[in-house]
């Protein structure tokens, strides 16, 4: 039958025709085409990729900085707590300082003090002494004379000395 | 599911048309349907015999017992009478002969000077027929076409997908994921530019054949013979030592079943591609027949009322071989792609096979 009878000018014709298109095509048209939708589909994966990692890039910088930050934090606590700590100490130094020279000076003050004490106690002694002196000589030199006059004459040189 | 559709409507169309043929009187077949005001007989086999048929001219239409067809040249050549080039305008009618060949049923045979067969020419007919030019026509487009996207892509590098090239990417995308990469596997770039070529061939080819007035080549037998051929020589050609295996030493199997499994895969080796031949050609011949058909009742009823009927069923039905022409191209270029994938398979395939066999005993 006609329509199931294969025919050579067609399948001829079709050998050549299929041969130049699929050279032709395969060679100018599928390749680039191909090629080209395949760099496309790399180009995309990468730009994704490329996203992606930009996103956990951004993400551990963001960390980064956070740890920085904490950091920062920590030192400035710390600095400020040194800071308090040198203050504190330079205060409680000071203060013994200024309580230690206190307590020197006051310590000079009474020493001279006793020693001025002692220099007035010796003065105030040798005046004495001299005023005994003066009043032993006197006495012995009236005595010669009058008994009377003696007495009254100490009692005198006595009342004049107690009022030294 | 569009071919039990074709066989449903094919069956009753036949039904009908042998029953009013058969009413009808068998008369002189150089008649076509576009003659319905005139007294002569409609011969509906004859007119869709000759529609899906080759000719050596391109016929569109014919008013009024005019033929309007474009001229194509006829090529022969014999080892007797060696090579004749003339137009196929220089055929009139099939009592005509010129140059000694004469026409007989849109076949050149030869002919000696008393009008008879003349059996010892062996004659190569290599004609640009009807088919042969919607073939090259269909060639023309897809260089055109493809050449031109595959500038555009060269053009819009790193650029999204524009007019044509956006329309085609999709298709040719699909073709490459879901049926050469699924079905191939890793190997499947090197059969790209074939599986592809294939699929567009044959899709502009069903597409020129729905237009009015144009010619059926890919429900020509043999254009499917020489694609399922050219499948079957790439199979064969590119299988690897696992496919021969599979075939004449099944792995996994027990000893008598390798004999019997044998001769099945070698005849399978076969009946692959000649299943491609036939359901592409059936599918597109059905489809061409069945439109006819419809068309035909008009004139086979003689009235126009059948047209309120007819009409809007041959629309369907072409709108419907819209859709079968792009799924016959898909499912032969699927095929392909499946047999290419058996040739190429690496081992595990068949370990997988093997395991398959042996639960399924």
């Amino acid at each position: 039958m006609n329509l199931i009878t294969p025919d050579f000018g067609l399948f001829f014709w079709q050998t050549i025709t299929f041969a130049i298109v699929l050279f032709i095509l395969g060679k100018f048209a599928w390749g680039p085409i191909m090629s080209s939708l395949k760099e496309r589909e790399d180009s995309i994966t990468e730009a994704l990729e490329a996203a992606q990692q930009a996103k956990a890039e951004m993400a551990s910088l963001k960390a980064a900085n956070e740890a920085l930050l904490q950091e920062a934090r920590l030192q400035r606590d710390k600095m400020l707590r040194d800071a308090q700590t040198v203050a504190n100490n330079l205060l409680n130094e000071a203060k013994d300082k200024a309580t230690k020279e206190g307590a020197l000076l006051l310590e000079n003050a009474r020493r001279g003090i006793e020693s001025e004490k002692n220099a007035a106690l010796a003065e105030v002694k040798n005046y004495a002494v001299n005023i005994a002196l003066e009043v032993a000589e006197k006495i012995l030199k009236r005595e010669l004379k009058d008994n009377d006059a003696q007495k009254a004459l100490v009692s005198e040189y006595l009342k004049e000395s107690t009022l030294n | 599911m569009a071919t039990n559709i074709h066989k449903l409507l094919l069956s009753t169309i036949l039904v009908l048309v042998v029953l009013f043929q058969s009413n009808q009187l068998f008369a002189n077949t150089d008649v076509h349907e576009n003659d319905e005001g005139k007294e002569e007989v409609f011969n509906p086999g004859e007119m869709i015999q000759h529609h899906i048929t080759d000719a050596p001219d391109w016929h569109i239409v014919s008013i009024d017992g005019h033929h309007y067809s474009i001229p194509l040249p006829v090529i022969l050549y014999s080892s007797q009478r060696g090579l004749a080039i003339f137009s196929s305008s220089n055929f009139h009618n099939e009592t005509e002969t010129y140059n000694g060949y004469q026409l007989e049923h849109n076949h050149i045979i030869a002919v000696d000077a008393a009008g008879k067969v003349d059996e010892s020419v062996h004659l190569y007919n290599v004609s640009i027929t009807k088919n042969v030019a919607s073939m090259m026509l269909s060639a023309v487009l897809l260089l055109v076409l493809f050449l031109s996207i595959a500038g555009s892509y060269k053009k819009r590098k790193g650029l999204a997908p524009k007019g044509a090239q956006s329309f085609f990417e999709p298709i040719i995308l699909y073709i490459r994921d879901d049926v050469a990469k699924s079905m191939i596997g890793p190997k499947y770039e090197k059969f790209m530019p074939y599986l592809l070529t294939i699929f567009f061939f044959i899709w502009f080819n069903n597409l020129l054949g729905l237009i009015p007035a144009g010619a059926n080549v890919s429900g020509n037998i043999t254009f499917t013979l020489f694609l399922a051929l050219a499948t079957f020589v790439i199979t064969t050609l590119t299988a690897n030592k696992y496919y021969w295996a599979h075939i004449l030493w099944t792995p996994g199997v027990p000893l008598p079943l390798r004999i019997i499994i044998l001769p099945l895969e070698v005849i399978g080796m076969f009946t692959k591609p000649f299943s491609l031949m036939i359901r592409l050609f059936a599918n597109i011949t059905a489809g061409h027949i069945i439109v006819l058909s419809f068309l035909g009742l008009v004139f086979i009823f003689k009235t126009i009322a059948v047209a309120a009927f007819g009409v809007p069923f041959a629309l369907f039905i072409s709108i419907l071989e819209l859709f079968v022409a792009i799924l016959q191209a898909y499912v032969f270029t699927l095929l392909t792609a499946l047999y290419f994938g058996s040739a190429v398979h690496a081992h595990e395939h068949d370990e997988d096979h093997a395991q398959g066999h042996e639960a399924a005993h």
